[in-house]
């Protein structure tokens, strides 16, 4: 995977709370078994609707989403950040996150920053007036910008996450690191517990 | 010492603590289906890695898996495929299968208690967001990506931020027409779709205490339709009870041994949440979803909401485009509002107890003429208990359609869905757009309901009848 320092290009601006991962990429698609090949499917249903923020001119250079609060709730399904990054998308720009689709994010290498609601409500004003305007996400900075704008907008990253989002790296990789840990750990499980061994 | 049961979990699941990187939990049991894992069993052979605990891993199929004509090859070539494919990663890497015509396959949060996997004080994880069932137990168990379930399947750990701890305490008594469905989606109701995000739930008071294991697995089921990670109920003789004599039980002492472990389970006195909220049982009534998110209830005794009288622009513009969806009017009674499909199943509602629950109301009455009533066991067991009770003929005689376990309708993933434009009552979890079926228009109902609603062809309580 590689790492990811500073995003920038066009945006599209998704001005709805509570988008689940359900219409990010229906489930009809989730009966392949590769990680690539979904960017077809991304909002699959809204898109049939022609004045769908995705249909506009210019979507699909797209590089950043910004959306509303809770974005990505409901199913685990990975598939949709794999669908976002098919369509070209590098962040994902909202005042919340469900919480396995921003640990999917991170695992995948897509940046899911956390600005204020008031701040997301300053970048959809600024992305109204001129939805062609160039944003910018820097990993490095924790910050979300609109330089024609003059807008600057701190958001959240856990150390760990920017961490790894910069470098690239494979996060088993590094618990791998902890095997003998592991090991000693498994030594002091109770007997109790349930194995399927000798299956 | 005032610990919550939260943290008693966490805490001895930790196996390191690396410092500025987020502690590294060991995973007690993983659960794996045919949808979310292939890219994670690719990854893993890909890097040269192999499954750490095989013995750790269970696998089944229920996603895509037909209900109906099981003697016939599956016509889904996609489906078949990804079938195919988790029978091959089963074998090649040694983990435990249930495979489609085993009588345990079933959803896999159904099979995982049914077996005696699911035990108090363990972790569990799962490549699906309902994983948070196994909470019922006392058990740490969330969903997770299939990034994460590579992560376990290699070595049998997951790094995790330390979630929130929130308390949902309902006090008094459920009435006599309510069940742990209509209680979630009060809770749901009082939280938010996003009230939960960040946290672990512990579900406590009287009205919780009081439910069957069953009901507090619908219950801890629909924890992440609040944003929640995981919820959880702390263990009690009804636990035990449940789980005592079950094929992975302990047995001997090792049981005497384990529910001496498992009676610790428990917050200790005095133990602060970081939120708490608090539900009044005795004031909730059946509850029907209006809207597409499992947020958008209201009693049967209510109308469909007028989205002006919402307390903010978002929360009306969200109501105002989910009417829209659903093609209903502000100020339609719920009871008048009549629906397509009846789907009685799912992870959340397809125990045998929600069988029995809706066969009572099916029993001597007939489907509505029009109706499509679908009764899909949560697992190959189910459909055999419900059967040697009788439950089949039950339903079969009603009208009712009598299918082969699997998650079906929940997510029409196997061709089980709703035309456009159709409108059902379910027992599932999710009301999104689509969910069910592209334009499909879903309402979340508890069993009885449903099947009072497949009587009546419009919402109805089994005493309407």
């Amino acid at each position: 995977m590689p790492g990811v320092k500073r995003i920038a290009g066009r945006s599209v601006a998704l001005d709805r709370r509570d988008v689940d991962t359900d219409q990010i990429i229906p489930a009809s698609w989730l009966k392949r078994v590769e990680r690539t090949g979904f960017a077809a499917g991304l909002f699959g249903a809204w898109r049939e609707d022609p004045d769908f923020v995705l249909n506009r001119p210019g979507a699909a250079e797209a590089r950043v989403l910004v959306a509303g609060s809770n974005f990505g709730c409901g199913s685990s399904r990975e598939h949709a950040v794999w669908a976002l990054q098919d369509f070209g998308f590098q962040a994902v720009v909202a005042p919340s996150f469900g919480d396995i689709f921003r640990n999917n994010s991170i695992n995948a290498g897509l940046v899911p920053a956390k600005v204020t609601e008031e701040g997301v409500a300053r970048l959809f004003a600024a992305l109204s007036a001129n939805p062609d305007a160039e944003v910018a996400v820097d990993v490095a900075a924790r910050e979300v910008t609109i330089p024609s704008a003059g807008l600057n907008e701190p958001f959240e990253l856990a150390d760990y996450a920017q961490w790894r989002l910069l470098e690239g790296l494979d996060d088993i990789g590094l618990t791998l690191r902890h095997e003998e840990a592991i090991t000693a750990f498994e030594a002091t499980r109770p007997a109790w517990l349930p194995s399927l061994a000798g299956q | 010492m005032t610990g919550r049961l939260f943290d008693k979990i966490w805490d001895r699941h930790l196996v390191a603590t690396p410092e500025g990187e987020p502690p590294l939990l060991y995973i007690d049991m993983h659960l794996v289906h045919e949808v979310t894992s292939p890219q994670a069993f690719e990854g893993i052979e890909l890097a040269g890695r192999k499954v750490r605990r095989p013995d750790l891993t269970v696998a089944t199929m229920d996603h895509d898996v037909p209900t109906i004509g099981l003697d016939k090859p599956i016509a889904d070539e996609l489906a078949a495929k990804q079938i195919e494919r988790l029978r091959r990663n089963a074998r090649v890497h040694g983990v435990t299968l249930f495979p489609l015509g085993s009588p345990e396959q079933g959803i896999v949060h159904v099979i995982g208690p049914q077996l005696g996997l699911t035990q108090p004080g363990m972790t569990i994880v799962c490549g699906d967001s309902h994983t948070s069932t196994h909470g019922a137990f006392g058990t740490l168990a969330f969903g997770i990506g299939t990034s994460e379930v590579e992560h376990v399947l290699a070595t049998q750990t997951l790094r995790q931020v330390k979630p929130a701890a929130m308390a949902v305490t309902v006090d008094g008594d459920l009435g006599p027409e309510l069940t742990a469905k209509d209680l979630v989606l009060g809770i749901i109701r009082a939280l938010g779709t996003g009230g939960g995000v960040g946290s672990v739930i512990e579900y406590r008071g009287p009205a919780v205490r009081a439910l069957s294991m069953q009901g507090r697995m619908t219950v801890c089921n629909m924890s992440i339709e609040g944003g929640a990670r995981a919820g959880m109920i702390a263990p009690d003789d009804t636990t035990f009870a449940f789980l005592e004599g079950r094929q992975y039980s302990p047995k001997g002492k090792l049981w005497e041994r384990a529910l001496d472990d498992w009676r610790s389970l428990a917050t200790d006195d005095g133990a602060e949440f970081d939120r708490e909220i608090r539900v009044d049982a005795s004031a909730l009534r059946p509850a029907v979803t209006w809207g597409t998110n499992p947020a958008q209830s209201v009693t049967i005794d209510d109308m469909v909401p007028d989205p002006s009288s919402m307390s903010t622009p978002e929360l009306r513009n969200g109501a105002e485009r989910a009417l829209a969806y659903m093609g209903l009017t502000p100020g339609t009674a719920i009871r008048d509002i009549t629906v397509d499909t009846v789907f009685i199943g799912s992870c959340t509602n397809g125990r045998l107890e929600d069988l029995r629950a809706a066969a009572d109301v099916a029993r001597g009455r007939k489907v509505s003429p029009g109706v499509r009533a679908l009764i899909v066991p949560g697992s190959a067991r189910v459909k055999a208990d419900a059967e040697a009770e009788g439950l089949d003929r039950v339903f079969t005689d009603a009208g009712f359609e009598w299918r082969s376990a699997g998650c079906s309708m929940c997510l029409g993933m196997n061709g089980d869905i709703l035309a456009p434009g159709q409108r059902s009552a379910s027992t599932s979890n999710r009301n999104f757009e689509g969910r069910q079926g592209p334009g499909g228009r879903t309402h979340l109902v508890s069993p009885a309901v449903a099947a009072a609603t497949a009587v009546a062809g419009h919402f109805s309580l089994p005493g309407d009848l």
